[in-house]
């Protein structure tokens, strides 16, 4: 598994994408805080840009890659290999690669601006978002043949997750909002882990005194120890499910 | 050496595989030919593991393949069309394979490594080869490893007359070493001195299986091109077609 892995990280690095999307994060992340002079001021503007560009660029490339690495697939198919070490292998060295450029990116910039616990909740949500989205392009790609469709999939599931989802709660809200549904908004907002990772880098910004009586019953959740490990739980769950399902997809695939 | 029971293998509405029965022994070169969608690289791919047909059974040495995957290191497999890594280099491919393989540097098999000369091109990316000098990768990786099994796709198709009499020559060194030999090809005169075995396949299923003397015997016919075509004639002909 280890010699896969490996394999598939030097490709990944000699593709110069990653490195590109890692001097990227780093420009903005240092244009941003230097903007800014409150430090958790900062956080907060990265955490707009970070929410909308990391899920796009991880689901994105991840796909492209898959589609473009098919070949390299076939290859390792034929050799006296197990399907779901190929599969895993080509996860980990994918969800590594676009951590550790999230890592570089953003960390860098967060240590010297803001090492404080909202810069580091973000830098936790962000990686964890670069590896659920990894998750999701796979499950995408072994879904779907055709490589434009395979694409266009993964634009969409990127749209639902950033903008649709957003949209389709504050329609439920505005819908029912002369009913006590602040609990059940938790639960909702488990649905999308982009809002997850929102929610739990706001609470650490101490903004959530803005959000009125909603975010008070979200910080009672999300502040406690127990909510805190159910949030880590989902948004681990949001990684493993989709592997989960591509691996036993592609375990019975034809290529 | 592989057994191949009932297989059957449908791509959506396509019957590709028709029930298929084979039995292939070690020490035969076999030909697989046919017209072009006639599923031979289907069952190619069906004995790698590669396609998973819908019912019917692979033995490879006697057992089902299943979702097995540790009988392939006793297949030495040569793609139709080899696709690789494209930023990836001539050394770094071979590396890779060495390592999944894990063989020992003295057991390997370099003949063909040798013969092509590929060390002076070691640097080169695999995305500006063309397409003969990939072939030719993809044939040092099928024997490299001193399979006991060797799948060859097309091997000559996209060779240089140089090339594919050195790989000729190896298939036959291969050959009486008691190998199982599977060799897909259009180029009937290259199987002519290769083979010992004809496996025709039409539609999804093969329409016969001799062995080469048995085929020219009984149609009279010297060279394997003109045998087939009077097995064509004459199946054409029962059918009532005239040609």
């Amino acid at each position: 598994m280890n010699k896969i892995v490996k394999y598939v990280i030097a490709d990944l690095l000699r593709s110069r994408t990653v490195m590109v999307y890692a001097a990227a994060l780093l420009v903005l992340s240092f244009s941003v805080f230097s903007i800014e002079d409150n430090a958790d001021k900062g956080v907060v503007s990265l955490l707009n840009i970070i929410l909308f560009v990391v899920p796009l660029v991880s689901i994105i490339f991840s796909t492209v890659y898959l589609y473009n690495s098919a070949e390299f697939i076939e290859l390792l198919v034929s050799q006296p290999l197990k399907r779901r070490t190929i599969w895993l292998s080509i996860f980990t060295g994918l969800a590594g690669a676009v951590a550790l450029a999230f890592l570089v990116g953003v960390g860098i910039p967060i240590l010297l601006y803001a090492f404080t616990p909202s810069g580091i909740m973000l830098l936790l949500c962000g990686m964890l978002l670069s590896v659920v989205f990894v998750s999701v392009a796979l499950w995408a790609a072994v879904r779907i043949r055709d490589k434009a469709k395979g694409i266009g999939l993964s634009i969409l599931l990127w749209l639902y997750f950033a903008l649709l989802f957003d949209a389709l709660v504050l329609f439920i809200l505005f819908q029912f909002a002369d009913y006590p549904i602040e609990k059940g908004m938790i639960a909702v907002s488990m649905l999308n882990p982009i809002d997850i990772s929102r929610i739990l880098i706001l609470l650490q910004v101490d903004l959530s005194a803005m959000m009125g009586y909603t975010g008070a019953i979200f910080r009672n959740f999300f502040g406690t120890g127990w909510g805190m490990a159910i949030t880590t739980l989902v948004l681990l769950l949001w990684v493993a499910v989709p592997v989960c399902f591509s691996t036993r997809f592609f375990e019975r695939r034809d290529l | 050496m592989i057994t191949i029971q009932q297989l059957s293998k449908r791509f959506g509405k396509l019957q590709v595989l028709d029930d298929v029965s084979l039995t292939l022994l070690g020490g035969e070169c076999v030909a697989l030919i046919g017209p072009n969608g006639s599923g031979k690289t289907t069952l190619i791919k069906a004995i790698l593991g590669m396609v998973v047909p819908q019912s019917g059974t692979i033995f490879f040495k006697g057992n089902p393949i299943g979702r097995q995957w540790e009988y392939r290191r006793d297949i030495g497999y040569m793609p139709q069309i080899g696709r690789y890594p494209e930023n990836m280099t001539i050394g770094q491919v071979l590396d890779m394979m060495r390592d999944i393989r894990k063989m020992p540097e003295a057991t390997l098999d370099k003949d063909l490594f040798d013969v092509f000369e590929l060390h002076n091109m070691l640097d080169k990316r695999m995305g500006t080869l063309s397409g003969g000098t990939r072939q030719k990768v993809s044939a040092c990786l099928a024997f490299m490893f001193k399979p006991e099994v060797l799948i060859l796709d097309e091997p000559t198709a996209g060779l240089d007359p140089v090339a594919t009499e050195l790989l000729k020559d190896k298939i036959l060194a291969e050959r009486s070493k008691d190998k199982l030999i599977v060799i897909t090809s259009h180029v009937l005169s290259d199987l002519d001195d290769l083979a010992t075995q004809i496996i025709y396949m039409q539609d999804g299923r093969p329409l016969f299986h001799k062995s080469l003397d048995v085929l020219k015997e009984e149609t009279g016919a010297d060279k394997l091109g003109k045998a087939i075509a009077k097995v064509m004639a004459k199946e054409a002909a029962g059918k009532g077609v005239t040609v």
